[in-house]
C-alpha cells in the first residue's frame, strides 16, 4: 500500500475524529504550544532585537548565538528538560522559547541596522525624536524582516512541538510517535499528512499577515528591487 | 554526570557519531550536486526560478519527522528514509543561494571575460562560480550544521544515529548519556562547519584579509518570502 492509501484510510475513520483525543483536539493542541511559544518568544526576542539593532550594542553576542543555534539536537534538549525537570508546562516551553528566540532575534537586528541612514538623518530633521524615529520609521522600514523572522521562527516551533510527543506532549505528533510504538502505519501516516497542512497553514496566515501589516510602498519597493 | 559511562562505551559512542556524521554530510553534498545544475538553470531561465522558491519555501516549513515517515513504505528504514527528507532541506537553502552567488558576479566581471573570449560554459567555470563560492559556500555551511543537528531525529523512526543517546537515555532515566549525545551534535556541526571555512578560505585566495562575513542571515531568504504570495496564498 502507498503511503497516501494509509493515510486516506485513517483520516477518513470517523472514530479518529470524534472521541476525547480526536483529530480537532489535536490540531488545537498544536497550535495552541506553537502559539504560546511563538508568542513568548516574541515579546522576549522583538524588544531585544530592535534595542540591539538600534544601539548596535551586543550585535556580536546575536551573530554568535544564531551559529550555535542550528547545531542544537531539539529532540536531545527536550528529553534532558524532562529528565531534569520531570513533565510540566515548563518542561516543553522552555525548549520551545529557547528555539524559537534566534530567528526573531537575529531578523529584528539585522532589519533595524539595514535601515537607510539617510531615512533616519530625514527624519530627525524632521524634527522627529529619537522614540519616533524608532516607532515611526525604523520598525515600519524593518517590518518586512521582523515578520520574516516570526515566520522562521513559527516553521521551528512546529517542528520541535512536533517532536516533544517523544517527552509526552500533545498534539499531532502524538500520532506518529503512538502509531511507530504501536506499529500502526495509518496513524502515523495520517498523523504526519496533518502536521504538514497545519505547517503549511501556519505559513498562509504569515503571508496572510504580511499583507495586512506591511506598509503597501514598501511591499512595491521589494518586488521592484529584485 | 558519571564520567566512567564514557570510555566504558567509547566504541558505541563512535559508532554513533559516525552514522551520524554520514547521515548529516551526505544530504548537503547531495543537495550540491543538485542544486548547482538547477541554480544554474533557474539564472539562465528567469522564469525557471519563481516557482522553484515557492516550492522551496513550502518544503522548508515541513517537519523533518513528518517527512521521514511520509517515505516509510518506499524506502524502510533505510539510511535513505532520512538522508531524502535531508537532502530536500539542503536545496531549499542551497538553491537561493546559488542563485544570489552567480547573480552577484558584477556585469563588467562577465563582460571582461566574453572579450577575453571565454565563452559561456568556460566563463561559468571559471569566472561566474568562482567568484560565487563565498555566498554558495555560506549556503552549504547552513545546510551542513541543521542537517547533521536534524539527522539525529531520525532515530525516532529507528535509524541509528547520535540520537540513539538521548532515547536510550530517556528509557534508562541516565541524563549523562543524554548529555554526552548532545555536545557531540554540536561539537560534530562546528567541525563540519570550521572545516567549510577552510575549505572556503583555500578556494577564494583573492579574499584572504578580508573580514569574514560572519553567519549567514535566516535561511528563508527575502525572496522566498516575497514569492510565496503567488505560489501558496
Amino acid at each position: 500500500m502507498s503511503y497516501l492509501s494509509y493515510a486516506w484510510s485513517w483520516l477518513t475513520t470517523s472514530q479518529n475524529w470524534h472521541s476525547s483525543h480526536g483529530i480537532p483536539v489535536r490540531v488545537l493542541q498544536h497550535l495552541g504550544y506553537t502559539g504560546l511559544a511563538l508568542l513568548v518568544a516574541a515579546l522576549i526576542a522583538l524588544p531585544l532585537g530592535v534595542a540591539i539593532g538600534h544601539t548596535g550594542r551586543g550585535a556580536f553576542a546575536v551573530v554568535s548565538l544564531a551559529n550555535i543555534w542550528r547545531a542544537i539536537p531539539t529532540l536531545g534538549l527536550l528529553i534532558l528538560m524532562v529528565i531534569a525537570l520531570g513533565f510540566s508546562p515548563l518542561t516543553w516551553l522552555i525548549p520551545l522559547v529557547a528555539l524559537g528566540i534566534p530567528p526573531i532575534l537575529v531578523n529584528a537586528y539585522e532589519g533595524i541596522l539595514g535601515v537607510d541612514p539617510d531615512l533616519k538623518d530625514a527624519a530627525r530633521g524632521m524634527g522627529m525624536t529619537d522614540w519616533q524615529v524608532l516607532v515611526r520609521v525604523e520598525i515600519p522600514v524593518a517590518l518586512q524582516l521582523i515578520l520574516l523572522g516570526l515566520r522562521t521562527s513559527a516553521i521551528f516551533v512546529v517542528a520541535t512541538a512536533t517532536i516533544a510527543a517523544e517527552i509526552g506532549l500533545g498534539g499531532l505528533g502524538r500520532y506518529v510517535i503512538d502509531g511507530l510504538s504501536s506499529n500502526n502505519y495509518g496513524e502515523v501516516a495520517g498523523g504526519a499528512a496533518l502536521i504538514v497542512v497545519l505547517a503549511l497553514a501556519v505559513q498562509v496566515i504569515f503571508v496572510g499577515l504580511r499583507r495586512l501589516v506591511v506598509p503597501a510602498g514598501l511591499r512595491q519597493q521589494a518586488r521592484a528591487s529584485r | 554526570m558519571i564520567w566512567s559511562w564514557i570510555p566504558a562505551n567509547a566504541g558505541l559512542i563512535w559508532q554513533l557519531t559516525l552514522e551520524n556524521a554520514i547521515l548529516g554530510l551526505v544530504p548537503p553534498l547531495l543537495g550540491l550536486m543538485i542544486s548547482a545544475p538547477l541554480g544554474i538553470a533557474c539564472v539562465r531561465w528567469g522564469w525557471l526560478y519563481p516557482p522553484v522558491l515557492s516550492g522551496a519555501s513550502v518544503v522548508y516549513a515541513i517537519p523533518s519527522l513528518a517527512l521521514f515517515v511520509v517515505l516509510i513504505p518506499y524506502t524502510g528504514l533505510s539510511d535513505a528514509t532520512v538522508i531524502i527528507p535531508l537532502t530536500l532541506f539542503s536545496l531549499c537553502v542551497l538553491v537561493p543561494n546559488v542563485v544570489d552567488g552567480l547573480r552577484s558576479v558584477p556585469e563588467p566581471v562577465r563582460q571582461a571575460a566574453t572579450a577575453m573570449g571565454f565563452g559561456t560554459m568556460r566563463r561559468l567555470a571559471q569566472v561566474e562560480l568562482p567568484v560565487a563560492i563565498p555566498v554558495i559556500m555560506a549556503g552549504l555551511r547552513v545546510a551542513t550544521v541543521s542537517s547533521i543537528s536534524l539527522a539525529s531525529v531520525g532515530q525516532l523512526i529507528g535509524v541509528s544515529s547520535l540520537g540513539y543517546l538521548f532515547i536510550d537515555g530517556l528509557q534508562r532515566d541516565f541524563p549523562t548519556e543524554i548529555f554526552v549525545g548532545i555536545v557531540l551534535v554540536i561539537a560534530l556541526a562546528l567541525a563540519a562547519d570550521i572545516v567549510l571555512v577552510m575549505i572556503r578560505r583555500l578556494l577564494t585566495p583573492w579574499q584572504r584579509g578580508r573580514r569574514d562575513a560572519g553567519a549567514p542571515p535566516f535561511v528563508l531568504t527575502p525572496q522566498m518570502e516575497q514569492n510565496l504570495p503567488e505560489g501558496v496564498a
